[in-house]
């Protein structure tokens, strides 16, 4: 009765063995190593970025340990720092020609030591959370009221011009909060404005209503049109830190939406608290300024003549001079959109913008006055002032113009994401930091680590002591409990933080219970006189109900954990549900195993080391019955 | 081995007034802090700045508590944290100024005392995300409870589910009763711990009464209190070799796992304490004056009346 068929020790063997490849990276610790990845959008790392990286290292006297590529980045594994930090300067110096314009970041990094058949098996360590690995955390709150602020007084400009070309008079529109309110004095105008909100505005719904002798029209946006423009915002916003983050050269940053308004960066490997900070609440300035195409400003483009008095000279992105004047148009304040998209009648890539209707207005005027001129858009950053593009003027400008011709679709994308992200979307505020040096880090690491070892021997001992042979099962099944956890953790890749780890060792403290249950029910067993192959059976079969709902229990508790908890209490609770279920194979399954096949096969069993299996007389002298 | 060697049943239900009594009173005390003293609220939940800094020696918390005063922060905290040589400061939220502002500022002070001073950790928390922790925490408490009494009123009867859930809320605000009076640091490790301690003994009441049940099924001629005496003093073993192996895991994170898991253990060791008691001696005396009985637990077997239907249903002759 207590014999396994094949099949379920096939499972066991199989689960041991698929357990034991993926946790076996996390023994083979981490090495120095060098990660080469686009800074740029248009920058691709490809297997030509990996021979210009051997190339470049073998020039510099450097053979790498181990060479990979990934989809995003190059890595170069080195023996020891020095060499690390040596590849690192030569790398710099081969991709990074000017500091100023980084085409690739080139980040010290640690990459595991493990052979590359289990890298090939997608086998990794667990990955680390800033507690541990040491590092900048930061919780972006996004002003998602001042983005819609933003957009509805946007709208309400629009809606103003519109009016005006329809002709429709005697109006007032204002913004009140998120609303767009237009009054009237009489119900024709109000119609007419009503039909034109429904026909051009898609995103605005109106209500009219009467206020004695006005009429009024109430505009405003519609629910799935302000959560379109959040998560818009959200997504700008997350392309712009993600630009400005490659400039600090950090391996593996992680920038992440979190809930519908919040955004997580974490920078592993950063101490300079003041400089992340920096560049993330840095903005950069779209600026749009009219060609200077006087005589003179031709001469200094040529670079015959000194740049005139009124203008500028900037540098354009392929490192030709132009002279701009000094005079702003237009800055991005005013640019509500840009998109990339095809011209429907020549079919040339193209750069819709969308300007707001002060923008529209200025643009207008600007446009009449200067038909066939160049006007140049500037993206100024770090003070320092970029000519992303300069086409000439072809007609009359609205709020809606287009800027097209000799562009490949890559540089039609690459444009409108620049002038996108020129600035964030919403205004950003940081509500939450975290540093954690690299010696606390490994601190963390450390104590933990003990904090599990010792827990898990002293159970180990006393599980022996008390249990014998049983006990010797029940720590093997703790071990094999504690290797799937680990296994499992490294094939999700989820992030293990301290509180992870003590849910490590309580997952032990959890596990420990179903096999205390079993054991002393076998010993009930025993004590009642039941044979020694009954009583496992009898044991292993009732404690298992009793199992299932105390686990089910916890579980309940660790999804609760799960679904509210944030930061640690989340890195504590997804260890601990893992390790709940996890023990619910170790403990049950596999230590059955175990037993069935120590004590299974033999037929006339006449004990089972289970150690004391004391019996109460009913006289009440008791009996001990030693094994 | 073997512990316990117990000879007849206890009769733990001969003394559940009293035992129910020592619960009242400690739960009340525990109230009675929590509500007079209140909970030492983490960072994470009030908001401010913690910075850890290192020093080569050990320090004096008394001089680095006046060096940070002295730049104007009145109720600042210094403790050590974890060794003598490591400080823990904080500082709370002040209008005008950020935390790396702050943290720069208080550095460039000790720094003037003591050169060897070297910022290892910071951490800066918005008064916004304090206020949200604390809701969701009610919302996981919430949603803990109800989904364990879902779930036991399913798995067993509403009267084991009411009682098991009162039981461990007696625990939970006992744990938080201790943190109040020792005004211990509630962080949101402590939070995660009080949670787990939640799931964890209820564990304990599944135990005791999955075994009622098997008894009311096997002893038919028992009382309900005979019942219940005997579940609980037979698996007692399984409950005090259970909790005392996880507390062994609880005491090696007590004292290998460093400060951030000390006061977590301590969460832990008290909800385990309570939660030994509270399922053995408080649950079970609920249950049994909520009037549990042999019906509620296992259903009778369905009458073979046959078809209701039947015209000749009842007749006999």
């Amino acid at each position: 009765m207590n014999r396994y068929p094949v099949w379920k020790y096939a499972i066991i063997v199989i689960v041991l063995l698929v357990g034991l490849v993926y946790a076996l990276p996390n023994f083979f610790g981490e090495a120095p190593a060098v990660q080469v990845s686009a800074a740029k959008a248009t920058v691709k790392v490809d297997a030509g970025t990996q021979a210009r990286v051997q190339e470049a290292l073998k020039a510099g006297g450097l053979t790498p340990d181990m060479l990979t590529l990934d989809a995003t980045s190059v890595r170069a594994r080195f023996v020891t720092t020095d060499d690390q930090l040596k590849a690192r300067d030569v790398l710099q110096r081969a991709f990074v020609p000017d500091a100023s314009d980084p085409p690739y970041v080139v980040a010290l990094n640690l990459v595991s030591r493990s052979p590359t058949w289990l890298t090939a098996l997608h086998a990794f360590p667990m990955y680390l959370g800033l507690d541990l690995r040491g590092g900048v955390d930061f919780l972006l709150q996004v002003d998602m009221k001042g983005a819609i602020d933003k957009r509805a007084e946007a709208f309400a400009g629009d809606l103003r011009t519109s009016l005006r070309d329809k002709n429709i008079r005697g109006s007032a529109v204002s913004r009140n909060g998120q609303t767009i309110e237009v009054r009237f004095r009489d119900a024709a105008s109000l119609q007419a404005a009503k039909q034109l909100v429904q026909d051009q505005f898609a995103d605005l719904s109106a209500v009219d209503s009467q206020e004695g002798s006005d009429w009024k029209l109430t505009a405003s946006i519609k629910p799935e049109a302000a959560r379109r423009l959040q998560d818009a915002a959200l997504k700008q916003n997350i392309t712009t830190l993600h630009n400005r983050i490659n400039e600090l050269g950090v391996a593996e940053p992680v920038i992440q939406q979190q809930g519908l308004d919040r955004i997580v960066v974490q920078l592993p490997g950063v101490q300079d608290t003041a400089k992340a900070k920096d560049i993330l609440g840095r903005t950069a300035t779209l600026e749009m300024r009219l060609v200077d195409e006087s005589t003179e400003g031709r001469a200094a483009e040529l670079g015959t003549g000194p740049v005139p008095f009124g203008s500028e000279k900037f540098l354009d992105r392929q490192g030709r001079p132009v002279i701009v004047k000094k005079q702003v148009l237009v800055t991005g304040e005013n640019l509500t959109d840009a998109q990339p998209g095809f011209d429907s009648q020549t079919q040339q890539p193209k750069v819709d913008l969308t300007m707001d209707a002060k923008g529209g207005r200025i643009m207008r005027d600007v446009s009449r006055d200067n038909f066939r001129k160049r006007m140049a858009m500037l993206i100024f950053e770090k003070g320092k002032g970029e000519v992303l593009t300069a086409p000439s003027i072809n007609g009359e400008l609205g709020n809606r113009f287009q800027i097209s011709g000799s562009m490949s679709v890559v540089e039609a994308n690459d444009l409108a994401l620049l002038l996108r992200a020129g600035s964030l979307a919403a205004p950003m505020e940081i509500i939450q930091e975290r540093t954690i040096g690299p010696s606390l880090g490994a601190d963390n690491i450390s104590k933990g680590f003990k904090s599990v070892m010792y827990g898990f021997i002293a159970i180990m001992v006393f599980m022996c002591a008390y249990y014998a042979l049983f006990g010797v099962f029940s720590s093997i099944a703790l071990a094999v409990n504690l290797l799937l956890l680990v296994a499992i953790l490294s094939m999700l890749q989820a992030t293990l933080t301290l509180p992870g780890i003590a849910a490590m060792a309580l997952a032990i403290g959890v596990a420990i219970d179903s096999n205390v249950l079993i054991n002393e029910r076998v010993r009930e067993e025993l004590r009642n006189g039941a044979s020694p192959q009954a009583a496992i059976h009898a044991g292993y079969d009732r404690a298992w109900g009793t199992i299932l709902d105390s686990n089910v229990t916890t579980l309940i508790a660790g999804v609760a954990l799960l679904a509210f908890g944030s930061g640690p209490v989340r890195g504590f609770a997804v260890v601990h549900c893992i390790g709940i279920v996890t023990s619910m194979f170790s403990a049950v399954f596999f230590s059955r195993g175990l037993v069935n096949l120590w004590y299974g096969g033999k037929k006339k069993l006449k004990t089972v080391s289970i150690g004391t299996v004391w019996r109460p007389k009913t006289d009440g002298t008791a009996v001990v019955e030693a094994k | 081995m073997e512990f316990f060697r117990i000879h007849k049943t206890i009769p733990f239900m001969r003394h559940a007034k009293v035992l129910n009594i020592i619960s009242f009173v400690t739960f009340a005390l525990a109230v009675f802090f929590l509500a007079h003293r209140g909970l030492h609220l983490s960072v994470e939940f009030t908001g401010g700045t913690v910075m850890e800094v290192a020093y080569q020696q050990s320090v004096d918390v008394g001089k680095v508590r006046e060096t940070v005063g002295k730049l104007g922060y009145p109720d600042v905290q210094v403790q050590n944290y974890g060794t003598s040589r490591d400080v823990q400061i904080r500082l709370p939220v002040q209008k005008g100024q950020t935390s790396a502002q702050q943290s720069a500022q208080v550095m460039d002070a000790l720094k003037a005392v003591d050169p060897t001073a070297v910022l290892r950790g910071n951490e800066f928390v918005g008064p916004q995300v304090g206020e949200e922790l604390t809701t969701n925490g009610l919302k996981a408490l919430a949603m803990v409870v109800i989904g364990i009494m879902i779930y036991l009123a399913f798995r067993f009867e509403w009267k084991f589910a009411l009682s098991t859930v009162l039981a461990n809320l007696h625990d939970v605000v006992i744990i938080l009763g201790f943190f109040a009076f020792f005004q211990w640091e509630f962080s949101l490790a402590v939070l995660a711990a009080v949670l787990a301690v939640l799931g964890y003994s209820v564990n304990e009441s599944v135990v005791i009464f999955d075994r009622i049940r098997e008894n009311f099924r096997r002893y038919r001629k028992m009382s309900t209190v005979e019942t219940i005496d005997n579940a609980i003093t037979s698996t007692i073993s399984r409950t005090i070799i259970t909790h005392g192996s996880t507390q062994l895991v609880v005491l090696s994170m007590f004292f290998f796992g460093g400060p951030t898991l000390h006061y977590f253990a301590l969460a832990l060791t008290i909800g385990i304490c309570f939660g030994i008691y509270s399922s053995c001696f408080v649950a079970a005396a609920i249950a049994m004056w909520l009037g549990v009985k042999r019906e509620d637990l296992i259903k009778a077997p369905p009458k073979r009346d046959g078809d209701p239907d039947d015209p000749n249903a009842g007749a006999t002759v």
